[in-house]
């Protein structure tokens, strides 16, 4: 429990850190902090096998990405303008908002006690298992959705070759 | 108790890491010496007159570590302090604890008690280590961008964009060898390849999966950033790339994180396709020869015989990655990349294919 509120309070930094720095590389580089922490939680709760795709996929690859462009467009520190803190008054209403609805939804639906996981629970076996039987539709149109991700970017790129 | 016994494993796994580092400079040293008919490093030959000829052990081993580590340590006036300090930490700490689950001996039996010879037996070990080595890259993006250098920038840039393409390659060639083994733990796959094909053969990965094999190879010198894919350093047109601006002991932990790549990718080559600890023939009562042949040999040095193969094949593969390194000239960055995206990820899919489906077809293709 104290490792859970330790692993907590660092990751609300860390992303309050990607939304409130100026510079966009040290924002980047909370996201990798705060995800690889959310993977730490995974791994608190036995579910190990998402723990290690949430850093191979989002830790490892998809923010690598982010900081890829981020480098090549050259990105500066971020000047503070009158326009954008309306929309951070908005924004900090709104998360007070959630954090409230967070809360109350946490207090009412806690459960009295925490069941042990079953065993074998959130093993390579066991996931698969979920995702080829009883989310068999998801997890196809999820891998349709990104098929057609995949041919859309190669379509824009080939378009800019030919002109 | 209990816990002394993984301190140990701990320790023996981060000790084969930190000598084979160490080692490894020499071996690259004096192996691109050999390679190209020069004398290679001779000097400060302390304790060299017991030896029959001049091997130039000491001044690699000590002194090269010692120089390193009493350099100034430079940081350039524009540098982003903090990122500048932090990304060799980061380049080589998600390195150092990949060995952790890399097994590297059967059981050690004492007295009642079994130890499996493995820091930390993980059901997810393979994905432990992708995701592991996938976290090293932005110690080399990181290190790229906080110097403030064109020629490190450069090779930042080029480093994040290469090892994202080639982790494809290398997550493809092992989808392959976790649907040939059916499991991601890597001493369960190392277990699996004791068996014998025929009777004769030792069921090791590699003929299951050779064309996996030369996939994993390839992307494997890729992602650890060695000739001939060392576009993010490339000395003849970057200086040092995305280390340029580093000196001393930071400088020797960019170094160490190259070499301990060079190690990974030869435990998991010696692991998954060269049966890791497995000797052939040899099992826990002894050795079982072909054509009915049996000697008994006690367990304790059956142990003993299995950390010495594993160690022996994880030094043969290093070794062919340094002559590798000094056969090729590196490749144009225009080829790196058809390379990645227009052989290796073609060819890993087909093979992902045709495993899947000799798998299902055959039903004991599958080492139970």
């Amino acid at each position: 429990m104290i490792a859970f509120f330790f692993i907590a309070i660092l990751m609300i930094a860390s992303a309050l850190t990607v939304v409130l720095h100026r510079n966009p590389i040290y924002s980047a580089l909370a996201l990798v902090n705060t995800l690889f922490l959310v993977a730490v939680v995974f791994v608190m709760l036995d579910a190990e096998l998402i723990a290690m795709l949430q850093v191979i996929v989002y830790a490892g690859a998809i923010v690598i990405l982010f900081l890829f462009v981020i480098m090549l467009l050259n990105v500066d520190t971020e000047v503070r303008s009158a326009r954008l803190s309306k929309f951070g008054t908005l924004g900090l209403a709104l998360a007070l908002l959630l954090a409230l609805e967070l809360g109350v939804v946490a207090v009412v639906y806690a459960p009295d006690q925490i069941a042990e996981a079953p065993a074998g629970f959130g093993s390579t076996e066991a996931v698969a298992e979920h995702l080829f039987t009883t989310n068999m539709l998801a997890f196809e149109l999820t891998s349709l959705l990104l098929l057609v991700a995949v041919v859309g970017a190669v379509v824009m790129a080939r378009r800019k070759v030919e002109s | 108790m209990d816990f002394l016994i993984s301190f140990v494993l701990a320790l023996v796994a981060l000790l084969i890491v930190l000598q084979l580092t160490v080692i490894l400079l020499w071996v690259e040293r004096k192996g691109s010496a050999l390679i190209q008919d020069r004398v290679g490093a001779n000097r400060a030959n302390i304790f060299g007159g017991l030896l029959p000829f001049n091997l130039g052990i000491v001044n690699t081993l000590m002194a090269d570590p010692l120089k390193l580590f009493h350099k100034e340590d430079v940081i350039p006036k524009d540098a982003d302090k903090f990122l500048h300090w932090l990304a060799p930490f980061i380049a080589v700490l998600p390195l150092f604890v990949t060995f952790a689950v890399v097994p590297f001996g059967d059981v050690l039996v004492i007295g009642e008690r079994v130890i499996n010879l493995q820091a930390v037996n993980l059901d997810v070990g393979l994905l432990f280590v992708l995701g592991m080595v996938s976290l090293g890259v932005y110690g080399v993006v990181i290190g790229g961008w906080a110097s403030n250098s064109r020629y490190a920038f450069l090779g930042g840039v080029r480093g994040s964009a290469q090892m994202v393409s080639y982790e494809i390659g290398l997550g493809l060639a092992l989808v392959a060898v976790v649907l040939t083994y059916g499991t991601l733990d890597l001493q369960e796959i190392a277990r699996a390849q004791g068996q014998l094909m025929w009777g004769v053969i030792p069921a090791w990965g590699v003929f299951y999966q050779p064309l996996a094999l030369v996939l994993f190879m390839i992307a494997g010198i890729a992602e650890s950033k060695r000739p001939p894919f060392d576009l993010p350093e490339a000395e003849s047109e970057l200086v040092a790339g995305f280390y340029t601006e580093y000196s001393g002991s930071k400088q020797s932990m960019f170094m160490m994180s190259d070499f301990i790549e060079v190690a990974i990718v030869a435990a998991l080559v010696t692991t998954l396709f060269f049966g890791g600890w497995q000797v052939p023939y040899l099992y826990r009562d002894g050795f079982h020869l072909p054509g009915g042949f049996f000697l008994a040999v006690p367990s304790l040095v059956v142990t003993i015989l299995q950390v010495v193969a594993f160690l022996l094949k994880l030094f043969i593969f290093c070794w062919l990655q340094i002559l590798v390194r000094w056969t090729y000239p590196r490749m144009r960055y225009d080829q790196l990349m058809n390379l990645g995206w227009k052989r290796l990820l073609p060819i890993g899919l087909a093979n992902v294919v045709v495993t899947a489906v000799l798998v299902l077809a055959l039903e004991g293709f599958t080492v139970p």
